[in-house]
């Protein structure tokens, strides 16, 4: 869960802009090494945040080779097993890159992972979209308390938080700053 | 949105503005191998048809089925109904099946306020008599921004029979609250009374209307109106408020043609009109499924606040 | 049986006891008392004559499942009223004698009111000839009014004879009017209001062309006409003309009409007091079919009209167009809806909470007295009514707690329907007690049967 407010006051900041960096690196890194080079492999950003991340990830990893990775978006609103729970959710985009994803290894891509429900929408959401070879999952931040059998494939920092707490991704791109930070409670 | 969509009144801009961006994501799926997405699944959907309209209902029942709703069409024709069971007792009959939504055509003015009164589940008006049809001014205005990219500042000439027409009353609302211009074109006999009062313009000249328009939508206008001495032959009808291809070429470049619902060729459009690049009638009825998707998903995807 | 009423203020004026005896107000004075008579606590009530009702739908024959005579006489009762007219739209339609003296046997075996009926000017409301007018004149039930009402009298040589015809009995023709090629499949009054909603439109002009004929036609023959719940401005200006070359013409509205416009079809009205405001939500209330009526509410202009014409006499009677409907004829979709509203017991109080404001107190008690009690009583000619209480006259009378404020519920109305428009709503003055010939029909605000 990502929030965009303004920080609050006793917001502690645990990930700098340079923090943020050096994790978006590793996980190019990573990726390079389990993927031979990344070949065959598609990243899809799950929005809000998991798309700009995913396209830092694949220009680190072409800073890094020189190996173009295309990147997708895969909205997965429509997917949630938690819609009722509130109000409907304005629909983010979803853009496959122009090769598909079938025969693909799928890196699904997002800012935190937490109880899990996310990405298996977003599983859920790829088996209507094609028929990827693998999937895997990346995410800038995994704070445990998992509901459902999933983890990451690839762990930009791992985050022991409080169940109450929340846990706010800033990005550049959409957040005009880069910071991770934990928020004692939520901001109600 | 609202519980209802009974009026395109009951959406401000920016709620209009919501259900055409969501039905903008939703047209994408049209386009998959899976054309189906689980966001309404275990929801059941009743298409309750008092009029025969197979186009607004297979509308309907696609857009549903797309979503994963269980949709039940109750054709009324025939059914309970036509030995008389009255609009509240179908009413109490849909709640206790539990639909979560219904769909409702009616020949009656108000008739699905009547039914959103008795029920505890959305209802979307699908036509009421002469009164309102709203998605498919919501279809219309997402066609208009698909073709030319914005709606605002935009002229819209609604043309034909204003008095009864259901499409003609909702795009008037629905337009003018996205910020576009309209201006009504028919024969004073078709012009309803007090349409001073609403926020459009209207005139009696479409050839003067006509150089303005970026849009001019040719409403249907039925035959047996000419019996009740709106207007006195087709011939005469056709000949000050058709569209054929001189008046046509009067139109500006980028200027698109509509027509909301079946045409009649010949008599609100030339052939060669109805056929020609400006024309929309074709994605129309494409988009007719991603409005109706949208709104669908608007009002039943999420929970009751 | 006689009473004492102790301390009423006849028609707003000081307080004074009057002693019912023998069917008539034998004594008027100060701490009255007569052997055996039973003492009525009139303390703060203002004593009226008993309400005439020019216009209400009993429904029996035919439709007892909407109204009887009975049920109808007892919501009259309840209501203040101590004389209904009822209408000739029955199934079969008063158009013979046989049906008015049914009518009219009813209505006194239920003993609450007087129970007039209307004779239908043509045979089945059909407006193709003559029902047997002077047959039911000279029956029993000695009908003076005659009227098609739910259809108008269209045709304008028929109209001419039936206004000739009566003549000879002293009768009168109430005309609905509405000129019926003009109001084909109409909903609501033509207007924003009805465009707004996808109504068909209910002209002003269809009213107001036959009352403009008819005008003429009564004035051509010399002959009396009244005009039933006369509904728009236009009207108004046409009469006034009228009434002031000399023609015999009558006048009535009802209570909706001075008070509800067509906006209470969206569920909105502009005209309603705060109280009422805030019991309607617009979304609940939208096309809800008991506001839909013959005539249709009509718009803040024409209300202020009507309001006007009744205080300056152009409308000569408030008359209620009582029309009882079931609950299948209201609970539907707008257009298959019956019209018609519930209005015997809630026209008083509608009556004051339109002219309560402004006018001076005896002025608003004289105001009522004149339009819901003596003209009603000099048009329909109903000798015993319509005269204030004095010594001497009929015992008619009813007393009403002015500062009373009541909020209407349906269910607990005497009707067998429930379709008022004001259900909700809170409204002043409740009748406590009415008495007809000096036996009570009503008392402590329950009627005796």
């Amino acid at each position: 869960m990502a929030f965009s407010e303004a920080a609050h006051s006793t917001a502690k900041t645990v990930l700098s802009g340079a923090d943020l960096q050096r994790v978006v690196d590793r996980i190019a890194h990573q990726i390079l090494e389990r993927t031979q080079g990344a070949t065959g492999t598609v990243l899809l950003g799950i929005p809000t945040r998991g798309a700009p991340l995913a396209h830092r990830i694949a220009d680190r990893i072409h800073a890094f080779e020189r190996v173009r990775v295309p990147v997708g978006v895969v909205d997965v609103t429509l997917y949630r097993d938690d819609l009722r729970s509130q109000a409907p959710r304005a629909l983010g985009p979803t853009q496959l890159p122009p090769g598909g994803i079938d025969g693909q290894r799928v890196i699904l891509v997002d800012d935190v992972l937490f109880r899990g429900r996310t990405a298996r929408a977003a599983l859920d959401a790829l088996r209507d979209l094609g028929r990827p070879a693998a999937v895997q999952l990346a995410v800038l931040v995994d704070r445990g308390h998992r509901e459902l059998p999933i983890r990451a494939d690839y762990v930009g920092k791992n985050l022991p938080t409080a169940l109450a707490e929340q846990v706010r991704v800033s990005l550049a791109e959409t957040d005009g700053t880069d910071s991770v930070a934990i928020v004692p409670e939520p901001p109600e | 949105m609202n519980r209802h969509l009974l009026s395109a009144a009951d959406l401000d801009a920016a709620g209009a503005t919501e259900v055409l961006d969501t039905a903008a994501e939703l047209a994408n799926v049209t386009g998959r191998e899976v054309k189906k997405l689980p966001t309404l699944r275990g929801r059941t959907v009743v298409n309750l048809f008092y009029e025969d309209s197979t186009r607004t209902r297979i509308s309907f029942e696609a857009a549903a089925k797309r979503l994963s709703a269980d949709v039940i069409n109750f054709s009324a024709k025939g059914s309970s109904v036509a030995k008389g069971e009255s609009l509240k007792d179908t009413a109490l009959t849909l709640q206790a099946m539990g639909a979560d939504a219904v769909v409702v055509r009616h020949s009656a003015a108000g008739a699905p306020h009547r039914l959103a009164h008795w029920l505890d589940g959305s209802v979307l008006n699908a036509g009421d008599g002469t009164n309102e049809h709203p998605t498919q001014a919501l279809l219309d205005a997402y066609t208009i921004r698909s073709r030319l990219g914005r709606l605002s500042g935009l002229t819209v000439a609604v043309v034909g029979d204003i008095l009864h027409s259901r499409v003609a009353h909702s795009n008037a609302r629905l337009l003018h609250t996205l910020g576009a211009k309209v201006v009504l074109v028919g024969p004073p006999t078709l012009m309803p009374v007090g349409v001073g009062a609403w926020p459009v313009s209207f005139s009696y000249d479409l050839d003067a209307v006509l150089p303005e328009a970026d849009v001019v939508m040719m409403l249907r206008v039925q035959q047996e109106r000419m019996a009740d001495s709106y207007f006195p032959t087709v011939r005469e009808y056709a000949r000050h408020y058709g569209l054929d291809s001189r008046r046509a070429a009067r139109l500006a470049e980028h200027a698109i043609v509509m027509a909301p619902g079946p045409i009649i060729r010949g008599m609100e459009i030339a052939p060669e009109v109805a056929d020609s690049a400006r024309s929309t009638i074709v994605e129309q009825v494409a988009n007719g499924v991603s409005v109706r998707m949208a709104v669908l998903y608007l009002l039943l995807g999420g929970g009751r606040q | 049986m006689r009473y004492v009423i102790r301390g009423a203020r006849v028609l707003g004026g000081d307080p004074a006891d009057l002693l019912l005896r023998d069917g008539v107000v034998a004594e008027m004075g100060t701490r009255l008392t007569a052997q055996g008579a039973e003492v009525v606590d009139a303390d703060g009530l203002v004593a009226l004559p008993g309400l005439v009702d020019l216009h209400t739908h009993l429904r029996e024959p035919g439709r007892e499942d909407a109204e009887t005579v009975e049920t109808g006489s007892r919501a009259a009762a309840l209501g203040g009223f101590t004389a209904v007219c009822a209408m000739a739209n029955t199934d079969p339609v008063a158009d013979t004698a046989g049906v008015v003296e049914q009518v009219y046997r009813l209505g006194r075996d239920a003993g609450l009111v007087d129970v007039q009926p209307v004779g239908a000017v043509t045979v089945g409301l059909r407006g193709q000839r003559l029902a047997e007018l002077a047959a039911m004149a000279s029956s029993a039930a000695r009908v003076r009014v005659f009227s098609d009402d739910g259809r108008c009298v269209a045709d304008p040589r028929l109209m001419r004879r039936a206004l000739e015809y009566v003549k000879s009995f002293d009768g009168v023709i109430a005309q609905h009017a509405e000129e019926p090629r003009l109001t084909e499949d109409a909903q609501l009054h033509e207007g924003e209001v009805a465009t707004r909603l996808g109504l068909a439109g209910w002209p002003a002009v269809a009213e107001e062309a036959i009352i403009a004929r008819d005008v003429l036609l009564a004035g051509h023959v010399g002959s009396r006409l009244h005009v039933c719940h006369v509904s728009t401005a236009g009207s108004m200006e046409i009469l006034r003309q009228a009434k002031a070359r000399g023609v015999p013409v009558t006048a009535e509205v009802t209570p909706h009409h001075l008070l509800l416009t067509d906006s209470c079809a969206s569920g909105r009205s502009e005209l309603a007091s705060p109280a009422l405001a805030s019991g309607w939500d617009s979304a609940a209330t939208a096309y809800d079919p008991v506001f839909k009526v013959n005539p249709p509410l009509r718009t803040a202009d024409d209300v202020a009209a009507l309001r006007q014409a009744v205080l300056d006499g152009v409308i000569d009677a408030i008359a209620t167009d009582h029309a009882p409907h079931t609950v299948e004829d209201k609970e539907c979709e707008w257009a298959y809806a019956r019209p018609g509203m519930l209005g015997l017991q809630t026209a008083l109080p509608v009556a004051l909470q339109v002219f309560g404001d402004g006018a001076g107190d005896m002025a608003l008690w004289q105001l009522i007295a004149e339009r819901m009690s003596r003209a009603p009583a000099r048009i329909a000619g109903l000798a015993g009514h319509g005269q204030d209480p004095a010594v001497g006259v009929p015992a008619t009378l009813t007393l009403v707690d002015p500062a009373a404020r009541w909020t209407v519920e349906p269910g607990e109305l005497a009707s067998l329907s429930r379709n008022t428009p004001y259900a909700g709503t809170e409204l002043p003055g409740r009748v406590v007690a009415t008495f007809l010939r000096g036996e009570p029909t009503v008392r402590d605000g329950k009627a005796v049967r």
